[in-house]
């Protein structure tokens, strides 16, 4: 059998994913690629990145190897000319004709650029290709000011892309408010004040009348209202039309505002012809978002099957982010449904705006607009798109939740099996409840199995919720009790003993708990009172709290002898110290390593050892490293500013500074900082839970990141930040870590479960939204106040010093120590080398 | 003739914590528990982790049982018969403790 011959006009997003969902077929096919462009397909959406820093190359798709493997003839940067539909054939440009079976229109759109006198000079641009950046940024040479013209949601964009480019940025609208076509006027205004903060000018209502040359700058915009406004390039991003011209030369039916009229099947009226995309009109509508196109996509490569889905119109709900602000629009935002209500909260002192359309009779959810928190995005899509009646009172799903007060999101229950709860995956309720049903058990697991979760992250409270759920369902009681003494999550425990004032486990034991504890409450509550109130962990009412490596204040080895690790701040050392530890080593014959924090590790001292070694360290001016703690550990540096030709600050000398202040702290688990001396990152700080990198401007401050078993990279919470201000946050960011996070949870794993995710972790760090952080840095000051080095401490007090022996009626040692030498060090022996070797000795 | 053996005071003692007592070739883990002063003990070596190191684990309570968690791979063994909580063949040996007039004394294993 012949293959059938697949010509495909236009390789944009929408082209590429017909390809690569009509390669995955088992179609007898013979596919070939016609695209405009000289490169193959790129991520459209996010071309404003290019100015972030991302490389065009970053966005592509594809590329021409992949299509090559995939079998499918690919031919850039040559335009289809015209059809002939006779013959079934198109003819390029350059010439090239190409026989059709199938055509299938993929042509896109182009910017609408108003018919403005003088818009067709130089420095007058649009922004829809990879091509027109380099135009604009060619333009912003020597340029310090731009202008875009459209204020919607491509223009915000192209806007942000100038400022990226370090011009100041206008935005001329010619309606009265921005983004007037996913949001209301309350929204808009929202939208409005945030942008402004960030230092971009709006001008709405400006109809621009003429482009002249300008004075003080390269251009000069005249407005309809006699207003003028110079500038050194225009950027027009007034909304698209679609590329429809082949359709209409061929005599295709097109729509009244354009486009090549389809119809459900994505057929044209040439039933040998599909348009799909920015260039097809359904109903006279053209769906210029990039997920409807992918939906006709689909649906038209499944005609050429015999499983044909159709295409019957998309949701144009969408969620993004503009300038950094959240923005959200769903269904009906305009409330245009006839006898919609709104519902609105607008929060000027924060910057949230949020509201919600709903029918008349206050049953179903049409519509919402969000601006500076789309957290619930998610959940009210899934109240609109699966009409679920809305409780009595919706306005508690705008309304912010006070602190202690249950959240009003969608239960779970409510939702169909079908419906989506991460639309960055695709992953439906039922896919998530499967996952739980074959063994997950935790969102770490659910993002593993499922993905979900793992693109914006603005799903992760419902899917949780839908995991708790099924988890119930299942009988797996979700039992978030520390242990079987305690009724309570180490949150809460944290709670009761900051509140109460407890000092002691004995009281808490007595006031909230049962039996004597165990190896799980005890370490646990010794580390919440350490936190809080940084007392001497070798107290006796504190010392059985804690496992061996505190009370012995060492890292136990496998054949019971410690470690020791004195601090080595910031990783610098001098001479002197080196040769201090180099002596000590060499005289009580430690293994020595250098540990992946900059320090140096000691091994194998036995217990009488530690506070004979302990005093010749502390006596050459060493502290405890903490090593055996789950506490700060280290911060690691780069050289930085100090030797460094690349280094943009003092890396080193703030590490130092970093870690004096926060050693010691006691927390759920170990933490790891570390400080870059520019954006080379040679101190690999975005894998930390405390990163910060130096910038020509400030300090880039990351959070949870992780090495170690399951690697995450830290998120970036903050830029640009002077030493106080950094400091500031991180107190704020460690103590409520420290206050609500699970025993040994990373901080990663913190964030992950974090309800509302990093822009939650902001509002509280950075914008107070819990009134907390006057507290929490309290805490810290008291903290900090408390430090002591426990091992100084420890070698001043005999009566501490009688537990170093290992009998506490014999000076002998452990008889079962056997050691073998290997690289030219000792190390323990294994089993088997042991019976011989304990033999020889006794 | 007396095979009880004086190994320590009572006030090397610290509550919730324990010692390690060489008794003979035998290395002992007693401990004293906080909340009633009891005193326990039985063998400081750990047979899964191979090592002498159970004096120097947690004490607390699971349900009824008195235990120690093994400070290095925290399986629990009980006080009062030695059991491991984790693996029911691998329990460590009891030994018999008192105190009289501050010292604490540990019943000679090798004479009872």
């Amino acid at each position: 059998m012949n293959k059938q011959r697949i010509v495909v006009v236009g390789n944009g997003m929408v082209g590429h994913h017909y390809v690569v969902n009509l390669a995955a077929t088992a179609l007898a096919v013979d596919i070939t690629v016609i695209g405009g462009e000289p490169r193959p397909a790129y991520d459209r959406v996010h071309l404003s990145a290019v100015f972030d820093g991302k490389k065009p190359e970053e966005l592509a798709l594809t590329t021409r190897e992949q299509y090559e493997a995939l079998g499918v003839k690919a031919h850039f940067g040559d335009f289809v000319a015209r059809i002939d539909r006779e013959a079934k054939q198109v003819v390029t440009k350059s010439g090239r004709q190409f026989n059709y079976d199938k055509l299938i229109l993929a042509t896109g759109s182009y910017p609408f650029v108003p018919p403005i006198p003088g818009g067709d000079q130089k420095h007058c641009l649009t922004y829809r290709t990879i091509d027109d950046l380099g135009e604009i940024k060619a333009s912003a040479k020597g340029a310090t000011r731009g202008v875009v013209i459209g204020g919607g949601l491509l223009g915000l964009e192209c806007a942000n892309a100038l400022k990226n480019l370090g011009l100041e940025a206008h935005v001329v609208e010619f309606a009265p408010g921005l983004m007037g076509v996913q949001l209301d006027d309350g929204g808009s205004k929202m939208l409005r004040r945030k942008v402004e903060g960030l230092g971009v000018k709006v001008h709405t209502g400006k109809a621009t009348k003429l482009i002249k040359a300008g004075s003080a700058h390269r251009l000069c915009m005249e407005f309809a209202d006699e207003t003028h406004l110079e500038t050194d390039l225009i950027v027009f991003s007034a909304g698209i039309r679609p590329y429809d011209q082949l359709g209409r030369d061929a005599g295709l039916q097109i729509g009244e505002r354009g486009g090549i009229v389809i119809d459900y099947h994505c057929r044209t009226s040439d039933s040998d012809i599909y348009a799909i995309g920015e260039c097809a009109a359904l109903g006279n509508f053209i769906y210029g978002l990039v997920a409807p196109g992918y939906r006709m996509a689909e649906a038209a490569v499944s005609q050429l099957g015999s499983d044909k889905v159709s295409f019957s119109g998309a949701d144009m709900s969408t969620k993004l982010k503009l300038l950094g602000v959240d923005v959200g629009s769903i269904g009906d935002a305009h409330g245009r449904t006839e006898g919609a209500q709104r519902y609105s909260y607008c929060d000027e002192h924060t910057e949230i705006y949020k509201s919600i359309v709903v029918s008349a009779d206050n049953k179903k959810l049409l519509g919402a607009v969000l601006v500076g928190d789309a957290k619930d995005y998610d959940t009210l899509l899934q109240y609109m798109l699966n009409d679920i009646e809305l409780p009595d009172s919706p306005e508690v799903f705008i309304l912010p939740a006070v602190d202690g007060a249950v959240s009003i999101g969608l239960g779970a229950d409510a939702l169909p099996d079908s419906a989506v709860v991460c639309s960055c995956y695709a992953v439906t309720k039922s896919a998530i409840c499967s996952a739980v049903q074959a063994g997950a058990s935790n969102m770490a697991d659910i993002k593993a199995s499922t993905s979900a979760s793992t693109g914006c992250g603005g799903c992760a409270a419902l899917a949780k919720q839908v995991m708790d759920s099924e988890l119930l369902k299942l009988g797996v009681e979700v039992n978030n009790d520390i242990c079987e003494h305690f009724a309570y999550t180490r949150r809460e425990l944290a709670d009761i003993i900051r509140i109460k004032k407890i000092t002691t486990f004995d009281d808490i034991l007595d006031s909230h708990g049962k039996g004597h504890g165990c190896d799980i409450c005890k370490p646990t509550i010794g580390s919440i009172l350490a936190s809080y109130w940084n007392d001497y962990v070798l107290k006796d009412e504190h010392i059985g709290l804690q496992d061996t490596n505190d009370i012995y204040l060492g890292n136990m080895q496998k054949d019971g002898t410690y470690s020791v690790v004195p601090r080595v701040a910031g990783g610098e050392i001098t001479p002197d110290k080196l040769i201090v530890l180099g002596d000590v080593a060499k005289e009580f014959n430690l293994y020595t390593k250098i540990t992946g924090g900059q320090r140096i590790d000691l091994f194998g001292a036995q217990l009488h050892e530690l506070p004979v070694i302990w005093r010749r360290l502390v006596d050459a001016g060493f502290e405890t490293g903490h090593a055996y703690g789950k506490s700060v550990r280290t911060v690691k540096s780069c050289v930085g500013s100090t030797w460094c030709r690349y280094g943009v600050d003092d890396s080193v000398g703030f590490a130092i500074d970093i870690e004096n202040r926060y050693k010691g702290l006691r927390s759920p688990h170990k933490l790891k900082f570390a400080v870059s001396g520019c954006t080379r990152e040679c101190a690999e700080a975005q894998s930390k839970d405390v990163g910060i990198i130096a910038t020509e401007t400030g300090w880039n401050l990351y959070v949870c990141g992780n090495g170690g078993m399951r690697p995450r990279h830290a998120d970036l919470f903050a830029t640009d930040l002077d030493d106080e201000t950094l400091l500031k946050y991180v107190d704020r960011f460690l103590m409520f870590y420290i206050r609500t996070a699970d025993r040994l949870q990373r901080t990663s794993v913190w964030l992950e479960n974090l309800e509302g995710g990093l822009d939650y972790l902001k509002r509280v760090i950075i914008h107070d939204q819990l009134g907390i952080c006057n507290e929490l840095e309290a805490d810290m000051a008291t903290n900090i106040a408390n430090y002591q080095c426990e091992w100084k401490t420890t070698i001043d007090n005999p009566e501490k010093l009688k537990r170093f022996t290992h009998f506490i009626n014999s000076d002998q040692a452990d008889n079962n120590l056997a050691y073998v030498v290997e690289r030219e060090q000792r190390r323990p022996a294994f089993e088997e080398e042991k019976a011989d070797l304990i033999k020889l000795v006794s | 003739m007396s095979n009880w053996i004086t190994v320590c005071d009572e006030a090397d003692l610290i509550p919730g914590t324990g010692v390690c007592a060489l008794v003979g070739q035998e290395q002992v883990a007693i401990f004293k528990m906080r909340k009633d002063n009891a005193i326990y003990a039985i063998s400081n070596y750990d047979p899964i982790g191979k090592a002498n190191v159970l004096s120097r684990g947690i004490t607390g309570s699971i349900g009824d049982d008195i235990v120690v968690a093994s400070p290095l791979y925290k399986q629990h063994f009980s006080l009062t018969s030695g059991a491991c909580l984790e693996d029911a063949e691998r329990g460590v040996k009891t030994y018999s403790v008192k105190i009289e007039q501050g010292k604490v004394l540990l019943k000679n294993a090798a004479m009872r």
